[in-house]
């Protein structure tokens, strides 16, 4: 296993002319942590990457790995195995000439250079594919390759930027899970860039939510679902409904929530007995009724006008087929699943 | 998987082909009379004495003269120097423009490209005015005392490769800048994260991928300049004489047609024959590597 190294970045703020990039944003990486920046599109997620990788030149902060400051540090110096959206593959280079590439700038024995080429290629599944032409091949091959060109000289830090978004469903997720695995065998503090949400939680130990320049939220998958610090997070991780406390009745009638709550539309049940005592209910008529496979989401309008998502798992729904819109309906949630945004209003 | 043709969509395919086809029939027309007719008539001349009769005397009189092979090695002196200052002067000017911000880039190529909307005759004559004895380049250097002399360059062969040379930039750059253009930035940074230096990208990842470009670019340098006429005339003074000045010469001095046209196949025969080494040399080049453009 290699070391790896923590990463600090301290106060990093980029803008292009009066839009801000990067808002003065901080944060710690643990040596060998699987960390995503997840957030839309001009978020500043890539901007942060490309920083760290010495492509983009902070207006001000500093960066480091370990205790070095690599702020002013060129971008060939820096040590770190970098995944590009479009895999930047060479294509005038065979598959083993690309993944031997960073050796032979290394001045490496060719030998040896071949043999660690040869090794990394086995690590990522491409044995048999070294002398191939990078056209010919597929979407998911070009991956592995960039993905063994990235660690085969052992970097003490990889970047990834949106590695996966070229690929379809079914290799995606294949994809999601072989690279938390490999990250999971070297050991190597990873920093991944991604806009799907659900990638995120799958694959990362951290996730930092990002939102026009600044770090929302920084925690573990389940908090950053379960427990948003802010409205953004929490509409950005899924089917969000955030409602007034006083939108809600409690079902045994304990203390009164401050600020906004959110209930996730799958945290409901149309059966109060699967709730118990300590839940919360929540009245409203049905405006639409969409049947989704695995569940049934409802939208209910409440009192006020508010509509409020309602997903339900079709093995618990025998009743919702037979609904009408128009309906009154009944939505209970437990206690536990409802969440009281902080210092937000609904 | 076979497909039954129904033979009146089959005929309609056809009709369309042919259409597209004889859209090229005006352009094949011109071709065929002003460039087809007249070398079939020069390759006749060759063969025929002043007094219209066969012979293949003409033939023994041009390749037996020494002045022939003097004019050839002039010639491919005269290319080969222009190409070699067009790759030393042209690949990183390309470089510098096709990594320059766009507004930058735009503004440096519309300075390379005036030179080509103004008239070959206005451009040599100008440059006769910097590179003579009392010049203005020899004026500057004598005036200020870096020479005591005023250096010899104009008419003679540096003046002619000088004048060359700023012809043929231009057009050498533009295929070396559109392969530079096109390489996806994002391989450069790729080549920089696994450690490699500035001249190590340059010599590992953009050579090789505008290979293509620079090729194009060369080959362009020497089939034009191969028949370079009214550069070496102006800038050479007499002392520079190539294919073409010989061709003339004949021609005006001798009225040999017989000889000037056994000089012009030559001149057709080279050009030939480097063509064809370019494109072996290509497709060798292709079979060893993967088109850039495929990926």
């Amino acid at each position: 296993m290699m070391k790896s190294l923590p990463i600090t970045i301290d106060s990093v703020r980029k803008t292009y002319g009066s839009y801000v990039a990067l808002d003065d944003v901080s944060l710690d990486i643990q040596a060998g942590e699987f960390l995503t920046l997840l957030g839309p599109s001009g978020s500043g997620k890539t901007t942060l990457l490309m920083a760290l990788a010495g492509f983009v030149r902070p207006d001000s902060g500093k960066l480091l790995l370990d205790d070095r400051d690599i702020t002013r540090l060129a971008p060939n110096k820096r040590d770190i195995g970098i995944v590009f959206q479009n895999y930047a593959l060479f294509p005038h280079m065979n598959v083993l000439a690309n993944v031997e590439y960073p050796l032979v700038l290394r001045k490496t024995p060719r030998a040896q250079a071949r043999q660690r080429a040869l090794d990394t290629l086995a690590r990522v599944k491409l044995e048999g594919l070294a002398e191939r032409n990078i056209a010919a091949l597929s979407g998911g091959q070009r991956q592995r390759v960039a993905l063994a060109r990235a660690i085969v000289f052992e970097p003490r830090v990889m970047l990834m930027d949106e590695p996966l978004s070229a690929l379809d469903k079914n290799l995606r997720e294949t994809m999601q899970y072989e690279i938390r695995r490999l990250h999971d065998d070297l050991g190597i503090t990873t920093i991944y860039v991604t806009h799907d949400q659900r990638e995120a939680l799958i694959m990362s130990d951290r996730v930092a939510v990002m939102n026009s320049g600044r770090i929302q939220q920084i925690d573990t998958p389940q908090r950053i679902y379960d427990r948003p610090s802010t409205r953004f997070v929490a509409e950005f991780m899924g089917e969000a409904n955030i409602v007034a406390p006083g939108a809600v009745r409690r079902i045994d009638g304990t203390d009164a929530s401050s600020g906004a709550l959110m209930i996730r539309a799958e945290s409901f049940h149309l059966d109060a007995k699967l709730v118990g005592r300590d839940g919360v209910a929540l009245e409203g008529t049905l405006r639409a009724k969409a049947f989704r496979g695995e569940n049934w989401l409802l939208t209910l309008a409440i009192d006020g006008g508010q509509e409020i998502l309602v997903c339900i798992p079709a093995a618990l729904a025998s009743g919702c087929a037979e609904l009408a819109t128009g309906q009154r309906v009944t939505a209970y949630a437990p206690a536990a699943k409802v969440h009281a945004i902080p210092g937000s209003r609904a | 998987m076979t497909v039954i043709a129904d033979p009146a969509l089959a005929a309609d395919a056809r009709r369309e082909r042919r259409f597209f086809l004889s859209l090229s029939l005006p352009a094949l027309f011109i071709v065929g009379l002003a460039a087809i007719l007249p070398i079939l008539w020069i390759i006749r001349q060759s063969f025929l004495t002043t007094g219209g009769e066969y012979t293949v005397g003409n033939y023994e009189k041009v390749l037996s003269s020494g002045l022939t092979w003097s004019a050839l090695v002039t010639t491919l002196e005269l290319s080969l120097g222009t190409l070699a200052i067009c790759i030393l002067l042209g690949t990183p000017l390309a470089l510098a423009l096709a990594s320059a911000r766009p507004k930058v880039a735009n503004l440096l190529m519309a300075f390379v490209m005036l030179p080509l909307w103004t008239s070959i005759l206005v451009r040599t004559y100008g440059w006769l005015v910097l590179l003579r004895r009392d010049g203005l380049i020899n004026a500057a250097l004598t005036g200020s005392g870096l020479t005591a002399e005023p250096l010899p360059l104009a008419y003679n062969f540096t003046g002619t490769l000088i004048g060359m040379v700023h012809y043929m930039l231009p057009l050498f750059l533009l295929p070396v800048y559109a392969a530079m253009r096109d390489i996806d930035a994002n391989l450069i940074r790729a080549s920089a994260s696994m450690g490699a230096t500035l001249g190590q990208a340059i010599r590992m990842v953009i050579l090789p991928l505008s290979a293509g470009g620079i090729f194009s670019g060369s080959m362009m340098v020497f089939i034009y300049t191969i028949g370079f006429f009214i550069t070496p005339a102006v800038l050479g003074g007499g002392k520079v004489n190539p294919l073409s000045i010989r061709i003339e010469r004949t021609l005006s001095t001798f009225q040999d047609w017989g000889s000037a046209s056994v000089l012009g196949i030559l001149l057709l025969v080279l050009m030939a024959l480097i063509g064809m080494m370019f494109l072996a040399a290509r497709r060798l080049m292709a079979r060893n590597n993967v088109d850039a453009t495929d990926a």
